[in-house]
């Protein structure tokens, strides 16, 4: 099995901190990432137009490129590029004017598209392949005391057909958690929507989303929350600037990528360079729990 | 050769106006076989009659070709005709030159020109018609009723009453079903218990009605009036002739099992009654959760029995049954909530079914009518009914409406607010669909008196905060999102067919829908039997609905099956298969295809026989046979070659 990770473009620059953790717990889990040649922009999105097949040529383009480069599988780490390759895949490969369609468009690339590339979560492989019992083995610094809350948002579980967990009641982020020896809190707007777009054309919808998810979380007990996807961390992390202008008595609450919390649980030295990344410094709250 | 009469009918203009009836009549006198020919303005009018009748006597005919309406007008009228001659009515043949030519012509050639192939066609086939005789066969005039809930209560007195003998099964302890479950019945609002266990005490003490409790048929063989069938009563432990009811083995048995009877919300003993009112009045042992049947294990219960009423040693019986006709009244289940994981049921003890809200609403019920609610018992001040849990929902669950969950939400909410006044009852809805007789009025009342808030639109999730549960949902008239805040959640859960009723249509080889409910014959006009000869379906087996319809339906599959009883014989069109047994392979391709499971192959012969009284002369095995070896009485290759070389030769 050839296994091949697709980054996309914010985990080059505003998610450069999820890419480097990533990276680094895979590499002593024993299966480091290694980064497909040539990859375009996933798609952003995908597009639920049916008659413009112009909208999922990126994604496609992708998987193709993987399939002639001889990957059997795609990771993705961002949720986005998860969802939107993989519905792009679906859509493409159940209907066959589709698929002639863009192998007739896509004539410059070395051969036809044929589907044969998967494309996987990183969550999907640290359950199902490498295991939690596995990753439990490479814990050195247990995240004792964290009370984590996971969300989930919906590029992981919707539709449901992709979802990489149950898609009302997941539970895979909880269960790692616990595995790094921390404690998964379920929390009631786990899986709301974070605002998603809505945070350039309106932001105020995204400011009053962040207000209610971080509320949430905390009226549950958690103290910092996880996350795998870069625009929901933009709007639960970002947004908590404007979050505290807007409600003068909200406080803020780090927001993590899960991969940073596995990356110092398997006792590997915090990066600066992550902290920053995010708008609600970490650090305070890492050095309370005494992780670095 | 036959002596073959033509009538061709003008219908007045009907067929007259678009087919030249005397250019026809001319043309076909010399036809080969045609003997004698006539027109007629209406052949089916008593002269026309009478000139079919003189032409066979005069000319001697013995076979009758009819060129006029479709057969599934007149076919019958002129069948009587032959028979009053003397003739067998299966040497006639209807040309239909009216559905089929002159109302979908306009132009007289093309349609005196289409007539004429069609009436060729006719007298070819009948060249080679044989003459048929109806198969019959004789009926055991005894009903079986598979579930005892109250449709099958229902259609067990009525066949009793009706003077024939009934043998009832049901899988458990006590028949009832879920009405014995029920508080108050919506629209009247009268106690469920009260108005049925008058019928299952007159069921219990019914000299036409057998009762097998614990049981369940174990297999069934034959046919239409003439089934055997096997039925499985569990061991019973607990003989009821001797049982008295003194409850002196539930006091010393150790075992503490949820009490289904109470929807989980108690507990039983392994050796208990299921409720006060059973029927049969007696203990049953549930030996799955029995600690062990012998003295060494525990067998408190025996050593206090003074009636000596337990059996350690009892085993299971088989008995065999004849039975004439099958009423299948197996009753419904609630849709499973632990599919909507998102409402939390199994996680907050104060989210809860519609039917344990009707157990804690229920004067027998765990909290003797009085409503608490199951965490802290707690008199709930807020309550939001959910309704539509798993129906009108064709991504997620159910695509179907459960149709009695409108309103017996409504009755929850009425019955919470006659009980605690101050209280406030949410109902989340995406319609009302209260189409029964009174079933508006008393929407409209709730509305308007008891102050129940409907909010409308769908439940998102349900969660807990502090001791309050969160409803979080859609308010699609303001088109906002919302939340309330409730002390107590009832999901009003749709409803699917019952376990019971999936293993059995397997053991029967019926039919169902898509969804698992068992098929009707025909929607509209067969409503209450089953495509297969002699089974009649009652209840919610065959889909939602609610106790008035339920008793309806029951009764009706009830009459349906006095009819079959009632008959000496049962008679049935001989037009239907047979298996030439020098062609068939034994390959048994035909078998599946039939849709009555009218074929089988015979286990020393290996060839395929046809049940003449279950086959309904569909045809489906004789386009399946690979091997020419299916034929169709009146209806064989040759005579279908025949009549297609007509019509291939165009003239
Ligand atoms: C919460 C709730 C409230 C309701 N309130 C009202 C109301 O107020 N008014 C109203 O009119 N209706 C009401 N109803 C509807 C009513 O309960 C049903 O219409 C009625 O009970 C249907 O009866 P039944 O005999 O068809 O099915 P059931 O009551 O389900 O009976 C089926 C019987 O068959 C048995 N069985 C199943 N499989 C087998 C097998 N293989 N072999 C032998 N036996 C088997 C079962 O054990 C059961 O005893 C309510 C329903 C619910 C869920
Ligand atoms: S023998 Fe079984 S049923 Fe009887 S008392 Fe013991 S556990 Fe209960
Ligand atoms: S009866 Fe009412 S509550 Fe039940 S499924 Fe239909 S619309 Fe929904
Ligand atoms: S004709 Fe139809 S009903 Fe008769 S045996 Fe063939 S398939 Fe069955």
């Amino acid at each position: 099995m050839k296994s091949g990770y697709f980054p996309g473009c914010t985990l080059k620059t505003n998610a450069k901190n999820f890419e480097d953790s990533a990276m680094q717990i895979m590499e002593i889990l024993g299966q480091p990432l290694e980064e497909m040649a040539n990859w375009i922009c996933c798609g952003t999105v995908f597009s639920m137009t049916t008659d413009d097949l112009m909208l999922q040529l990126s994604s496609i383009r992708n998987l193709l490129r993987a399939e002639n480069q001889g990957y059997d599988e795609l990771v993705a780490l961002c949720s986005m590029c998860y969802n939107t390759l993989k519905r792009a895949k679906e859509f493409i490969l159940n209907d066959e004017e589709n698929l002639r369609k863009v192998n007739d468009f896509m004539y410059k690339e070395e051969s036809t598209f044929k589907g044969t590339t998967d494309v996987v979560h990183l969550l999907s492989i640290l359950k199902d392949r490498i295991t939690f019992d596995e990753i439990q083995k490479k814990v050195t610094k247990p995240l004792k005391d964290l009370k984590i809350g996971a969300y989930y948002g919906c590029l992981l579980l919707r539709p449901k057909e992709l979802a990489i967990d149950d898609f009302e009641d997941p539970s895979i982020m909880e269960e790692l958690v616990d595995t790094l020896g921390g404690d998964g809190i379920v929390f009631p707007y786990r899986l709301e929507c974070c605002g998603a777009y809505q945070t350039i054309i309106e932001k105020d919808v995204t400011i009053k989303r962040t207000y209610e998810i971080i509320n949430s979380a905390r009226e549950a007990g958690c103290e910092a929350l996880i996350t795998s996807c870069p625009l929901c961390a933009f709007n639960l992390d970002q947004r908590q600037k404007e979050t505290s202008e807007e409600f003068l008595e909200f406080s803020t609450m780090p927001v993590f990528y899960f991969t940073e919390l596995m990356a110092l649980a398997f006792g590997i030295k915090w990066n600066k360079d992550w902290t920053k990344l995010h708008y609600v410094n970490p650090e305070p709250f890492l050095k309370k729990k005494g992780l670095i | 050769m036959k002596r073959i009469g033509v009538f061709i009918c003008h219908c007045g203009i009907n067929i007259k106006d678009t087919v030249d009836v005397e250019r026809l009549t001319q043309e076909l006198e010399d036809y080969p076989g045609v003997a004698y020919i006539e027109n007629y303005m209406f052949m089916c009018s008593d002269p026309g009659q009478n000139t079919i009748k003189n032409a066979i006597r005069e000319h001697k005919l013995d076979g009758i070709v009819v060129a006029a309406c479709s057969p599934t007008l007149h076919e019958s009228t002129f069948q009587t005709v032959l028979k009053e001659s003397n003739l067998n009515e299966f040497q006639l043949e209807i040309a239909n030159i009216r559905e089929q030519c002159s109302w979908v012509h306009n132009d007289i050639e093309q349609g005196t020109h289409k007539a004429r192939l069609i009436i060729k066609t006719a007298i070819e086939k009948l060249k080679l018609n044989e003459s048929l005789y109806p198969v019959s066969a004789p009926v055991t005039k005894k009903a079986l009723v598979i579930g005892g809930g109250i449709s099958g209560i229902q259609a067990a007195l009525d066949i009793a009453d009706g003077g024939y003998q009934v043998v009832m099964v049901e899988k458990k302890p006590s028949i009832g079903g879920h009405m014995i479950q029920l508080s108050e019945t919506f629209p009247t609002l009268d106690c469920s218990q009260c108005i049925l266990t008058p019928k299952m005490v007159a069921l219990s003490k019914h000299k036409n009605i057998k009762l097998y409790v614990n049981s369940e048929l174990e297999s069934i063989d034959g046919y239409v009036g003439n089934f055997n069938v096997k039925i499985k009563q569990k061991a019973l432990y607990v003989d009821p002739a001797k049982c008295n009811l003194c409850d002196d083995c539930t006091e010393v048995c150790p075992v503490l099992v949820p009490n289904e009877q109470e929807e989980g919300l108690g507990w039983r003993k392994a050796i208990y009654i299921p409720f006060p009112q059973a029927i049969p009045a007696t203990y049953t042992l549930d030996v799955e959760n029995c600690l062990g049947l012998e003295p060494i294990a525990c067998g408190k219960c025996r050593e206090k029995c003074t009636a000596e009423a337990i059996n350690y040693d009892a085993k299971e019986t088989i008995i065999e049954e004849e039975i004439g006709a099958v009423i299948v009244a197996t009753g419904f289940d609630l849709y499973p909530v632990e599919n909507i994981p998102e409402y939390g049921y199994g996680k907050y003890p104060d989210v809860i079914t519609s039917l344990q809200f009707e157990r804690i609403l229920s004067a027998t019920g765990p909290t003797g009518g009085e409503i608490y609610r199951p965490s802290d018992g707690k008199v709930p001040k807020e309550i939001v009914f959910v309704q539509c849990s798993g129906s009108r929902d064709p991504e997620h669950h159910l695509s179907y409406c459960s149709k009695i969950c409108c309103m017996y939400t409504l009755k929850h909410a009425k019955l919470y607010k006659h009980k605690i006044h101050n209280g406030q009852p949410y109902i989340f809805y995406i319609d009302i669909r209260a189409g029964g007789k009174r079933y508006e009025e008393f929407v409209q009342q709730a509305v308007s008196e008891e102050g129940i808030v409907y909010i409308r639109g769908k439940v998102a999730k349900i969660y807990k905060n502090g001791d309050k549960m969160i409803v979080m949902g859609m308010d699609t008239l303001s088109g906002k999102k919302i939340e309330v805040e409730a002390d107590l959640v009832v999901l009003a859960m749709g409803i699917v067919p019952s376990e019971g009723s999936h293993d059995l249509v397997k053991t029967m080889k019926i039919n169902t829908d898509d969804k698992g409910f068992l098929s009707e014959a025909h929607p509209k006009l067969r409503p209450v039997e089953s495509l297969q000869a002699g089974f009649y379906l009652a209840g919610t087996s065959q889909g939602p609905r609610d106790i008035p319809d339920s008793v309806s339906q029951a009764s009706g599959a009830a009459s349906k099956a006095l009819i079959l009883l009632s008959s000496d014989k049962i008679y049935h069109s001989p037009i239907i298969a047979w298996v030439d047994e020098d062609l068939c392979s034994g390959c048994t391709i035909c078998v599946g295809t039939c849709p009555y499971g009218a074929r089988e192959l015979n286990q020393v012969s290996k060839v395929v026989e046809v049940n003449e009284i279950l086959c309904e002369g569909c045809g489906a095995c004789i386009s399946a046979c690979p091997s020419g070896a299916a034929q169709q009485k009146n209806l064989t290759d040759n005579q279908i070659d025949n009549m297609i070389k007509i019509i291939a030769s165009g003239k």
